[in-house]
């Protein structure tokens, strides 16, 4: 139906359901160290999966779908909660790294098998990432799996940021989110280091300028 | 600009309620016209109690008909049976059983629903949620476990990708069953 004269004059009114995502550009995308992840938590039910990427109903489907209990917590939004902020001398604020600490990510210890941490690494403030890789191994249990992506340099520092929707067992559906910038990008040896009190780490490789990462607690 | 967005959470417009005392003649339109008490998003078969927007309630809250919340409330909520509504405006801080759970506003606490729970694109909820069914809406922000309970084999799970044109609900007058009432003035 054609807009009427009011709707192109004044928009036509509807707000998209969620401000920050950007209409009209999902992505879908295959992904083999996704599709390996699945493969590990689809031999057993009622396992305890943890999102921390943005709230996405089709990740809750999909993992309750399984059998399994599903964790969200949707984690560059609460970091980036400006209340955290601290002055800090004369360069201005820093993040209140034991408050967010008390705030969020508070699980018992080895609580899950699995954590979907997609790209978060890249996109985090500097103070916060180690922190928040150390709790999450305190909260897997061992061999529980993690799954992480990082941007490659060519990424370029305006790759969006992502809301991962998981649409099949090896595809994703990428929804670009408006409000978060690409802080960091980590080479091969960065993320080794990152990741050096768990067990193991294998290397996926991925597309779109970015690497897939399967972490073992 | 005056078109009606079947998408949000609209207060509802009053309709006209017959008075008992007047005659049964032709029909004249009345000039005012009273609240008719809101419907449940759940239940249209009977009546709904609402806390308004102003009001506040600090306790233990239970009740054997369906509940909307748009005002404030610390405690518990203990609705067996029935449906939970918290409005756009509602703030509730308490731990939650009922039997359909639907969430516009914020929520801090566990919910336990047995048959469904709603979360809308407005919804912030901080908690756990036990339920047969889940649907949540782009935009809602969620922080904590979820555990589906399957009665059977083969329950449904619905996202919900675009919200249906609801019916408007009804204006509310401020009735409550809560244990303790306040009214907070504006």
């Amino acid at each position: 139906m054609a807009p009427s004269i009011f709707q192109k004059l004044f928009g036509s009114g509807r707000k998209s359901e969620d401000p920050d995502i950007v209409p009209g550009q999902k992505v879908s995308r295959r992904s083999t160290g996704f599709s390996e992840f699945i493969k590990g938590i689809s031999r057993e039910q009622n396992l305890k999966i943890l999102d921390l990427g943005s709230t996405s109903p089709a990740n809750i489907t999909f993992m309750t779908g399984l059998g399994h209990r599903f964790h969200q917590e949707d984690l560059l939004r609460l970091a980036n909660d400006k209340s955290l902020l601290l002055p800090s001398g004369d360069k201005g604020t820093a993040i209140d790294v034991d408050r967010f600490l008390r705030e969020n990510l508070t699980f018992g210890r080895e609580e899950f098998d699995a954590v979907m941490f997609w790209d978060l690494a890249d996109f985090l403030p500097e103070a916060l990432v180690k922190p928040v890789i150390e709790r999450i191994q305190v909260a897997m249990k061992p061999a529980g799996t993690m799954l992480a992506f990082f941007h490659t340099k060519d990424a370029g520092p305006e790759a969006p940021f992502y809301r991962y929707n998981i649409v099949a067992k090896d595809t994703l559906e990428l929804q670009p989110v408006r409000g978060f910038r690409l802080e960091r990008v980590f080479n091969n040896r960065h993320v080794e280091n990152l990741f050096r009190e768990y067990a193991s780490i294998k290397f996926f490789l991925g597309r779109d300028n970015m690497r897939e990462v399967l972490v073992i607690r | 600009m005056w078109k009606r967005k079947e998408d949000e959470y609209v207060p509802p417009a009053a309709e006209p309620t017959p008075s008992p005392s007047h005659a049964p003649a032709a029909a004249v339109p009345t000039p005012h016209r009273p609240p008719e008490p809101v419907r449940s998003e759940a239940s249209h078969s009977h009546e709904v109690a609402t806390i308004g927007k102003s009001v506040v309630v600090k306790g233990e809250l239970s009740g054997s008909e369906d509940l909307i919340v748009d005002g404030e409330v610390e405690g518990s909520i203990t609705l067996r049976g029935q449906s939970l509504t918290v409005g756009p405006n509602g703030r509730v801080r308490a731990n939650i059983e009922a039997r359909n759970v639907i969430i516009h506003g914020r929520v801090d606490g566990n919910i336990h629903a047995s048959d469904r729970v709603d979360l809308r694109k407005s919804a912030t909820l901080s908690g756990d949620i036990s339920t047969a069914r889940i649907s949540i809406e782009d935009g809602a922000f969620f922080k904590g476990g979820i555990d589906i309970q399957k009665p059977e084999p083969g329950a449904k799970i619905e996202p919900k990708p675009q919200v249906s044109a609801a019916a408007a609900p009804t204006p509310a007058p401020t009735t409550s069953q809560g244990t303790l009432l306040e009214t907070k003035k504006m």
